[in-house]
């Protein structure tokens, strides 16, 4: 073949695969700003849940691993400082006035004081964080099994969720909050944790308490929780999605 | 005009289909063939690919695309690979991180075992942003980890669907004994094959009809090794999956292993990909884009006086 026709050939099957990738690229990209198509990719979430729970014997326990294993340096991710004059207070207090309310489809609500919390029995687990980013850190957590406190109140049998409401606010002033199944918070490696690595919770990593959710991704696990509210829908909480990172396109259910 | 060949028409691996009987003008091959063979060459139609192959493989085309796109849009979410179970952010296998020179020029560095490397436009830096692999290679193509899953978990089960099914067929009908695995013949032929590859002399005639080692090795390879191995891993990067099966972690070596794997596994089926389609386009485009859509696959066979 003459070279001017080779090269010719070339530029025009670069020239083909260039705008082939251009159109599915783009095709994909208008798919996902359509109105219809996230909907669509959405139902793979309940299927994975479905099938997750299904699978998952329900108080199987995420891997716990060693002293040794913990991460030297564990990320703190998302916000890092709630930064309101509210929170300053309570840091300036050393947490004495923190209390965590049970509020919502239960028959007693209740209200703890950070000091009452740290006077009930206790669990440590030493496990994985996995971020929806990808990276894992290994992390000692201690804190209060929320099946404990769920015993006290005593959920009504319309309750469905646990929506943890904290102490931050995004930049646009949008509070944080989380959501679970009811039924998760029974599971005993469920806590709200006031330790990391046997020292009271930092700022950055949600003093002076956090949720730990084990068995699913980074974002569910709540900081500076200051309610706990049972209810029956997640509509009308926040933008309706069941949390904050949820009402931003992540999946409620972060098992995967 | 010379006289028409005739096509010596029949399915070889299934009775299922119908056996026309077609007739091409001679014009069609008669150039290729006009050498001067004592004998006259022929052209033989086999049936190739079955149809529940055929649809698995074309759904595959869309679906693995995506899901690369899409994983390479999670990866850049945090473009780092690490072994074990925790990311020691001081000591990643693999980086692609955006990096100042002291002139105050931003490059794209990919760091591999420690050993860096200026992938700027591409890797670490492309388009005035710091991303792992450029807008080109993701879904969607601007930064957006929440969508890029969407993508990635909606069609990692169609994936699977596909891939389950046509392993049930596979062995059902036998295609994997017949036709993916390779006989001993076959092995012992492994040296030829690969020098014939090299030089890209391509099997005709009766050899033509059959996947020739190396193919069945490929195919094989990738889907009774990679494939699974890319499901499993992804599987193992999921805490719940872990609690339910907590053999994962430990046959992969923990989460981020298993998330290293899970890249390599991808760049595999990248590379399966590229030899796949450069063969295609080698051996015959139309032929072979014709065989996995009709399932007809055409083999010439050479006069006498002129072998291979």
């Amino acid at each position: 073949m003459k070279p001017e026709r080779a090269l010719e050939r070339r530029r025009f099957l670069k020239g083909t695969l260039g705008a082939a990738s251009l159109v599915a690229l783009s095709g994909c990209d208008n798919l996902t700003q359509s109105s219809w198509f996230p909907g669509i990719l959405g139902k793979a979430e309940r299927l994975t849940e479905t099938v997750q729970r299904a699978i998952t014997p329900r108080d199987a326990l995420a891997k716990e691993y060693h002293a040794a294993d913990i991460s030297k340096i564990f990320p703190a991710n998302g916000n890092t400082d709630p930064g309101t004059e509210e929170y300053a207070e309570h840091v300036a207090q050393g947490f004495s006035e923190w209390t965590l309310e049970v509020v919502g489809l239960v028959k007693t609500p209740r209200s703890w004081s950070l000091a009452a919390l740290k006077e009930l029995p206790f669990r440590t687990q030493i496990t994985r964080h996995d971020c929806v980013e990808g990276w894992s850190a290994i992390g000692k957590w201690t804190g209060v099994p929320i099946g404990d406190l769920m015993h006290q109140v005593e959920p009504l049998p319309k309750a469905r969720y646990a929506v943890f409401h904290c102490a931050d606010v995004d930049d646009e002033g949008i509070a944080y909050y989380e959501s679970m199944a009811l039924a998760d918070c029974f599971h005993p490696q469920t806590i709200l944790a006031y330790k990391l690595n046997d020292a009271p919770l930092d700022i950055p990593h949600g003093a002076p308490l956090r949720l730990r959710f084990e068995r699913q991704l980074g974002y569910k696990q709540a900081k500076y929780v200051t309610r706990m509210e049972l209810v029956d829908s997640l509509a009308g909480i926040g933008g309706g999605k069941g949390g904050y990172w949820e009402d931003q396109g992540y999946e409620w259910y972060a098992g995967i | 005009m010379a006289a028409p060949i005739r096509f010596r028409d029949h399915a070889v691996n299934s009775g299922v289909e119908p056996v026309p009987t077609a007739e091409l003008p001679a014009s069609a091959t008669a150039s290729a063939n006009d050498r001067g063979a004592s004998s006259a060459p022929s052209v033989e139609r086999v049936y190739r690919h079955r149809l529940p192959v055929r649809i698995s493989h074309w759904l595959n085309v869309p679906f693995l695309i995506i899901l690369i796109m899409s994983g390479l849009q999670i990866f850049n979410a945090h473009p780092a690979l690490y072994w074990g179970d925790r990311s020691d952010r001081d000591r990643p296998l693999l980086s692609m991180r955006p990096m100042q020179t002291d002139s105050g020029e931003i490059k794209g560095i990919t760091a591999i075992l420690g050993h860096q490397f200026d992938t700027t436009g591409v890797l670490g830096y492309s388009n005035g942003m710091g991303r792992g692999f450029p807008a080109w290679a993701t879904i969607p193509s601007g930064k957006w980890l929440a969508m890029g899953r969407q993508w990635h978990l909606f069609f990692a089960w169609l994936f699977v669907v596909n891939g389950l099914m046509f392993m049930a067929y596979a062995l059902a009908s036998r295609h994997v004994t017949r036709d993916l695995a390779p006989t001993k013949r076959d092995l012992r032929s492994i040296g030829k094959s690969i020098k014939d590859h090299l030089i890209l002399r391509h099997p005709t005639g009766e050899e033509a009809k059959r996947y020739n080692v190396l193919q069945k090795l490929a195919y094989a390879t990738i889907l009774f090794i990679v494939a699974p191995l890319i499901v499993l891993t992804g599987l193992a990067m999921s805490p719940t999956i872990d609690t339910a099966f907590p053999w994962l972690l430990i046959m992969f070596g923990g989460r981020q292993a298993a998330r290293t794997i899970h890249f390599i596994a991808c760049f595999s089926f990248v590379g399966f990909i590229v030899i796949h389609v450069l063969q295609v386009v080698l051996t015959g485009f139309l032929n072979n884009i014709r065989s996995m859509v009709t399932g007809w696959f055409t083999v010439r066979h050479e006069g006498a006086s002129h072998e291979a």
